[in-house]
């Protein structure tokens, strides 16, 4: 049994357009598995279907062996509790401070009443100061999350993940909106956590040399149909220019070694 | 080779359209109707000048000594403004979650809840008071009860037009964190909108002290009771230190409060 199994997945939006069609598609522990595609094939819609941000047409995903497509109520957000998640934007609370930005990855593990009176146990406090120690940024705990660089406000979200303590965590475009020298701080990151803690990384990225260089595991889309799927080693130039449907350019690749 | 001139007529004529000028008919036709049938006349004014002349005279000096006389109902106002913006600040906020659409999510609560809201701001507050005082008779429960509503009015407007403009994203990280719908709105929804529904509060608070202060016109209490005992009786100058009494406390509160809440934004 796979850790992430996606079994005949298919989404169809409402306006008819064909966002994922017919995926068939493992995920193992321990993957850092990176989406690549061009944008619109499906990217986006897969890594949100694995923690139903977005619901699929048909089919089903399983995460270790149990469906989420099929989950309700408690048992999705308990589901959902095990999958952390990075986004583009970072979606941090930014008036809230960091330290309570990072704890709000562990609502789910207390009853609602604590939550409202904002009584977390002093274990989340420690277990929040650690992940922000991990992603280096341990000193801006209390600090307003707006007065930080995007690339800092990056690392909260990443520690907000962490926190959560998910065995996976999905992060959708990270760096699409950071610095060539962030993005390669955020990546790193993301590498240690993938190694030191053996959380599977499933990513979307956009950078052709980004995803050579730290997954292990690439996954090709197009226009919403797995095309290539294999160990990084497989993805040569040509098997990239087949899931692109072109050759690579150079505004593909960052440039950052 | 000179070209044929070209001739731009078409664009330079621009004709009234016909709605434009159906809507400009109907204005004049209201405007002149209004004014037929409420006999105002600028001879009516010339007349009455004078006598606004002698309510003055009548208003100078204003009775200092009626102040203390004045001083708990004006307090008992104050108090009333306080209690029902309190009351009326805490209702609005569950009215303004199922209001606004990002949050409540179905268009079956919110349209609804909006409708409501909007039909009960149009009612003037000195009838909702009215209506309170028949029921709870005279004193100051009707008029804490029509603040209140005031409260839910406005705050609640406010509020669930700010609530829409909050940002998506810190939604949508609580979600994926696997946070119920409380702990969701905890956590994504209200730091991001409580400044402004502070500000909202202290700015019901000013608009409350103001109606507060007419609404023992119609029997709920404070100092609007006393200002209609003294036209009654013609003591024009009680009116006088009334007014002026007002005037003061509706300005330094609309002071203090729009410097508090200029520091909220």
């Amino acid at each position: 049994m796979s850790q992430i199994e996606f079994k005949n997945v298919k989404k169809v939006y409402d306006n008819g357009h064909v966002g994922l069609d017919d995926i068939n598609l493992n995920i193992e522990k321990g993957d850092f598995a990176v989406i690549v595609g061009l944008s619109g094939a499906g990217k986006s819609t897969l890594l949100r279907s694995v923690n139903r941000l977005h619901d699929i047409t048909s089919g089903d995903i399983t995460i270790e062996g149990e469906s989420i497509t099929k989950a309700s109520g408690k048992k999705l957000l308990e589901m959902r509790r095990n999958i952390g998640m990075i986004f583009q934007h970072f979606n941090l609370v930014k008036r809230s401070s960091v330290m309570r930005n990072v704890l709000s990855g562990r609502v789910g593990y207390h009853p609602t009443w604590k939550m409202v009176l904002g009584l977390f146990p002093k274990e989340d406090k420690v277990k929040a100061l650690e992940a922000l120690e991990r992603v280096n940024i341990l000193e801006k705990h209390n600090a307003r999350s707006d007065e930080l660089s995007g690339g800092q406000q990056q690392r909260i979200s990443i520690a907000r993940a962490l926190c959560q303590e998910s065995s996976i965590i999905l992060a959708d475009e990270p760096v699409a909106s950071l610095d060539p020298l962030t993005t390669k701080q955020v990546m790193d990151d993301l590498k240690r956590i993938n190694k030191e803690l053996g959380i599977t990384i499933i990513i979307n990225l956009h950078f052709v040399d980004l995803a050579r260089e730290y997954g292990t595991r690439i996954i090709g889309l197009r226009a919403g149909k797995l095309v290539f799927d294999g160990p990084v080693e497989e993805a040569t130039d040509e098997a990239f220019s087949e899931i692109y449907g072109r050759s690579i350019s150079a505004d593909e690749k960052l440039g950052v070694d | 080779m000179a070209a044929p001139e070209k001739s731009y007529d078409q664009y330079l004529t621009r004709k009234l359209s016909q709605k434009t000028l159906f809507s400009m008919l109907l204005i004049l036709f209201l405007v002149i109707w209004s004014f037929i049938y409420t006999g105002f006349s600028i001879t009516d004014l010339f007349i009455g000048i004078p006598q606004i002349g002698e309510l003055f005279t009548a208003m100078f000096p204003p009775d200092w000594s009626y102040l203390s006389d004045i001083l708990q109902p004006m307090i008992d106002t104050i108090r009333m403004a306080i209690v029902g913006t309190f009351i009326g600040s805490i209702i609005a906020v569950p009215v303004a979650l199922l209001c606004a659409h990002n949050i409540a999510q179905s268009k079956w609560i919110s349209v609804p809840m909006r409708l409501i809201l909007n039909i009960v701001r149009t009612i003037p507050e000195l009838l909702i008071a009215a209506v309170f005082v028949a029921v709870f008779g005279i004193g100051q429960i009707p008029g804490v009860l029509a603040v209140m509503i005031l409260t839910i009015s406005i705050v609640g407007k406010l509020l669930y037009e700010s609530l829409e403009s909050i940002e998506r994203g810190p939604l949508e990280a609580m979600t994926a964190v696997g946070a119920n719908r409380i702990k969701w709105i905890i956590f994504g929804v209200v730091p991001q909108a409580l400044a402004s529904f502070f500000s909202y509060v202290l700015f019901a608070f000013e608009i409350n002290i103001r109606a507060a202060a007419v609404l023992g016109l119609v029997g709920a209490g404070g100092i609007g009771l006393y200002y209609d005992q003294t036209l009654g009786l013609f003591q024009y100058d009680r009116t006088a230190m009334i007014i002026i009494f007002t005037l003061v406390i509706v300005v330094v509160i609309d002071l203090i409060s729009s410097k508090v809440r200029e520091k909220l934004t």
